[in-house]
């Protein structure tokens, strides 16, 4: 199914794409049919800058069990940073 | 008989007068024959759809697959197009008719035409075939599993889409149906609920759902491809538009 639902959330940050790295201003995040991955749905993330134009784009397909398992690898790597630092 | 066929990349006026990109496959014979225009799936305008579009060629159609996410995207990638379009909230639904009766304008004047035109589209497409079926003069439509004819799409959805089986009753032409039985967008329910409209308002239909097959089952590159799901459907389109478009 495509569940057309999209979260969208600015971001600030930097994403090494096709031509090399360029700066993130939002993230799209869903949960849809892939175009490379070799499931039927994945969570798919899009970092983006459009104000660089479409090709300005960092993309990933992960299965819902890596996705929630970045999830919290991205909340355990931050919760381990020392004080003051976030 | 002769089987030669070409296809390129054009340019055609779509909605508003715009210039867009086009994917036309034609027979090369005098003809006459009658005209496809085949509605990308939501992954946009990809290989799958352009080889969609020569199968139609081959089987004696003029067939021509507009670029949905021209304005969006020029030249980008189909996977960066479609993900700008998805992030702009998808193809608004009057500039969609636009582009598909300029399409249709186009395949009409074609020498080789018969002057018939009918629409296919897949995933957001099968909607969007609805959509101009309901909105243009057309000789045949074909819907592969579109969600949002009917049902009301989830709350907080970014798509500029909603239901328009309030449309039905301008529908212009004999619709074919393909839809797979674990598809839940559109459910069966849904499917049942948009042949239950069709019928009591008199407009010529036939629907076909396939167990064992999901959402984009047609998709040959993809893990929701059924072959025996596709196969059949192939042979569904090829008999009614031989019945509504051909020769």
């Amino acid at each position: 199914m495509c569940t057309y639902l999209t979260e969208k959330v600015d971001v600030e940050g930097s994403g090494k794409g096709a031509t090399g790295w360029f700066g993130l201003t939002e993230a799209s995040v869903y949960f849809d049919h892939p175009q490379h991955a070799r499931a039927e749905h994945t969570v798919n993330i899009d970092f983006l800058n459009p104000g660089e134009g479409p090709s300005a784009r960092v993309a990933v397909e992960l299965t819902a069990a890596s996705a929630r398992a970045l999830a919290a690898a991205i909340e355990r790597a931050l919760a381990a940073v020392p004080p003051g630092l976030v | 008989m002769s089987d030669a066929m070409m296809a390129e990349t054009i340019s055609i006026t779509g909605h508003g007068g715009d210039r867009i990109e086009a994917y036309l496959a034609r027979p090369l014979g005098d003809g006459p024959y009658g005209g496809v225009v085949v509605i990308h799936h939501m992954p946009g305008y990809d290989e799958g759809s352009k080889e969609i579009t020569r199968t139609f060629a081959v089987h004696g159609y003029l067939a021509i697959c507009p670029n949905l996410y021209s304005r969006e995207a020029p030249g980008a990638s189909p996977d960066d197009a479609a993900a700008v379009a998805r992030a702009q909230g998808g193809v608004p639904d009057d500039r969609l008719v636009g582009d598909v009766g300029g399409a249709v304008e186009y395949l009409r004047s074609m020498p080789a035409s018969n002057g018939k035109a009918g629409t296919i589209g897949y995933c957001s497409g099968g909607r969007q075939s609805f959509l101009a079926a309901c909105s243009l003069p057309l000789d045949a439509a074909v819907d592969c599993y579109g969600a949002f004819v009917v049902g009301t799409p989830p709350e907080g959805m970014p798509l500029k889409v909603g239901p328009i089986v309030h449309l039905a009753e301008h529908l212009s032409c004999p619709l074919l149906g393909l839809f797979g039985a674990d598809d839940s967008h559109p459910s069966p329910d849904q499917v049942a609920e948009l042949d239950k409209v069709l019928t009591n308002l008199g407009k010529p239909h036939e629907f076909h759902t396939y167990e064992g097959a999901g959402h984009a089952f047609f998709s040959v590159n993809r893990p929701a491809y059924r072959p025996e799901a596709a196969t059949d459907g192939w042979q569904k389109i090829w008999d009614f538009y031989g019945r509504y478009l051909a020769g």
